[in-house]
């Protein structure tokens, strides 16, 4: 019973996938049939595949899509491990301040600063850059709070063990600390890297052209600049768009869930 | 032992630690007040101005972009919109997410593919799941129209009429949100002890509702506060299906807050009077924080 219940909902959830799939094998006048059968007649064809692949730049979307990812998780972590390290295990002036710092831009969300953002970086010339798409997401007081708090439960000794063997704070954070601290971490890089691959706000609004469009983007453009009603093809970019993300997913999903949950506090 | 840890203790000099912290602060404190202090400040400044875009310059006009807005038939659509939004979204997708973490978590069979398949939208591109959403939702060639078709129903245009395009897109945000819920809800059940369960079915409560009501209910509390508070918030930030389905159209019957957020800033460049949207933003968002602290404090403590 409750397996059925379950199952039924769950088939029902999966609806999206399956006709998006469905139809991005179909012709054109398969789909203006509007039949009820999700298999293609005469198994498919991958036609609509082809087209995408000719009109659409999709690998570069995909490679902008993980340079951005990359990029912003890389500064992520290279300003909040060792703040909130600093934060979490040694006594230094202002460091209540910081904290507190930290506290209340977790109540900001990001849309908020946009706007000057988007002045600045467009008066320094710098709008469709990497660099504009990267900057902006580069501090996040979120991973310093979740660092912060995570690296409090470490013990003390294993700091002291290696003040002993003569390492400077700095390779104490990204050798001792950081290892140990690799769940928090994998949580943290997961939640990050499904934000900003998925995030359509900022990319809209300082990307124009298909040079420096994230997969989100490029989705959008190719909907609303070449494809119109040709569902078939719109189908088959959406696919690929989404594939990388939920391959990774289906993958790892333990520890998708798991960096979800941890990390839900930020949304 | 622990003497001995004492004795051995390295502890660096106090004029040594001071340092080593603020240089290890000093990175992420630039990048801090660079790239969110000072932007957000001068979003909050820009309010009170008439900046445009281009425009040579700019005068301090107090609170008349606010004014404006109390007049603005579009903001004050997008802000109801958002509301309506909002009041079908948070209660669906919370409802909906507790009883399928409750349904799920009830046996071992299943857990892993059940929740697997719910969080799935959650992991999915959002502008591609909304197109994949415009051709299910499509009047003539959609299958869910095909569908109805078969009942002898006459489907509506759903996202292109004014009268159901907030509901397909609530409907829509119910079906990305339930999952990320019904994680959080798993993860508050998983720490209630079975052992609590037993002892009251001991104790003669026999009916699973009645289990429910008295032993997870409350102590499902914190979670169920957290995520009332952080289904909203996230509801009221609904951009993507908005920007890519319709624009706010049609008619304005779907436009909603951050939308007209972007219009107006990026759009039309009128960036002060899109500061000040943004700052309803932000004081709404800010309100159901404040919320959360203050039932937080009074109610749900069951540690």
């Amino acid at each position: 019973m409750r397996l059925l219940f379950l199952a039924a909902l769950g088939l029902l959830f999966l609806m999206p996938y399956l006709w998006m799939i469905s139809a991005s094998l179909k012709p054109l006048d398969e789909i203006f049939r509007a039949s009820l059968d999700l298999w293609p007649e005469g198994g498919g064809t991958l036609r609509n595949y082809a087209r995408v692949l000719e009109h659409v730049p999709v690998l570069q979307y995909l490679w902008n899509g993980v340079v951005v990812c990359a990029g912003i998780l890389f500064f992520q972590l290279l300003f909040a491990v060792p703040a909130g390290y600093a934060i979490a295990k040694l006594h230094f002036p202002g460091r209540d301040l910081l904290f507190g710092a930290v506290m209340l831009g977790l109540l900001v969300p990001y849309h908020v600063p946009a706007l000057p953002l988007y002045v600045g970086f467009s008066a320094l010339g710098m709008l469709n850059t990497y660099a504009a798409l990267i900057a902006p997401s580069v501090i996040s007081v979120f991973a310093i709070f979740l660092f912060r708090q995570f690296f409090k439960s470490l013990p003390d000794e294993l700091i002291h063990a290696a003040r002993i063997d003569g390492m400077g704070e700095l390779s104490i954070v990204w050798r001792v600390i950081l290892p140990n601290a690799l769940p928090a971490a994998t949580a943290f890089a997961i939640f990050s890297v499904v934000a900003h691959w998925n995030d359509l706000f900022w990319p809209l609004i300082v990307v124009s052209g298909a040079d420096r469009a994230t997969p989100a983007l490029g989705v959008l453009t190719f909907r609303s600049e070449e494809a119109g009603d040709d569902f078939g093809a719109l189908m088959a970019a959406s696919v690929i768009m989404t594939a990388p993300l939920v391959l990774a997913f289906l993958l790892a999903q333990r520890r998708f869930v798991e960096g979800i949950a941890t990390t839900g506090l930020k949304g | 032992m622990s003497e001995t840890m004492a004795l051995a203790r390295p502890r660096l000099g106090a004029g040594g630690e001071a340092l080593a912290g603020l240089m290890l602060c000093l990175p992420a404190t630039l990048a801090y007040l660079l790239l969110l202090l000072l932007p957000t400040l001068a979003a909050v400044l820009l309010a009170f101005t008439d900046y445009e875009l281009g425009a040579p310059a700019l005068a301090w006009i107090g609170l008349g972009n606010f004014e404006e807005l109390l007049g603005d038939q579009g903001f004050r659509i997008a802000l109801r919109n958002t509301l309506v939004y909002v009041s079908i979204v948070a209660p669906v997708s919370i409802a909906g997410a507790l009883a399928l973490a409750l349904l799920i978590e009830a046996a071992a069979r299943g857990r892993a593919l059940f929740r697997a398949v719910f969080f799935l939208p959650v992991v999915s591109l959002p502008v591609a799941m909304a197109t994949a959403w415009q051709y299910l939702l499509h009047p003539t060639i959609g299958p869910v129209n095909a569908v109805l078709a078969q009942f002898g129903v006459a489907g509506p245009a759903w996202l292109t009429s004014s009268d159901t395009v907030l509901l397909s897109l609530a409907f829509i945000g119910i079906w990305e949100a339930i999952g990320f819920n019904l994680v959080l809800f798993l993860a508050g059940l998983t720490a209630i002890p079975r052992e609590l369960h037993q002892a009251a079915e001991v104790d003669g409560v026999t009916s699973a509702w009645e289990r429910f009501r008295l032993v997870t209910w409350p102590l499902l509390g914190p979670t169920t506060l957290f995520v009332v508070t952080i289904t909203m918030i996230r509801a009221v930030r609904v951009f993507d299906s908005v920007a890519v389905l319709t624009q706010g159209g049609p008619n304005r019957a779907s436009e909603v807050l951050l939308y007209t957020m972007y219009t107006e800033g990026f759009t039309f460049f009128r960036l002060g009077y899109s500061a000040a949207i943004t700052l309803v933003f932000l004081a709404i968002v800010l309100a159901l924080m404040l919320l959360q602290t203050k039932v937080l404090d009074k109610r749900v403590h069951y540690g």
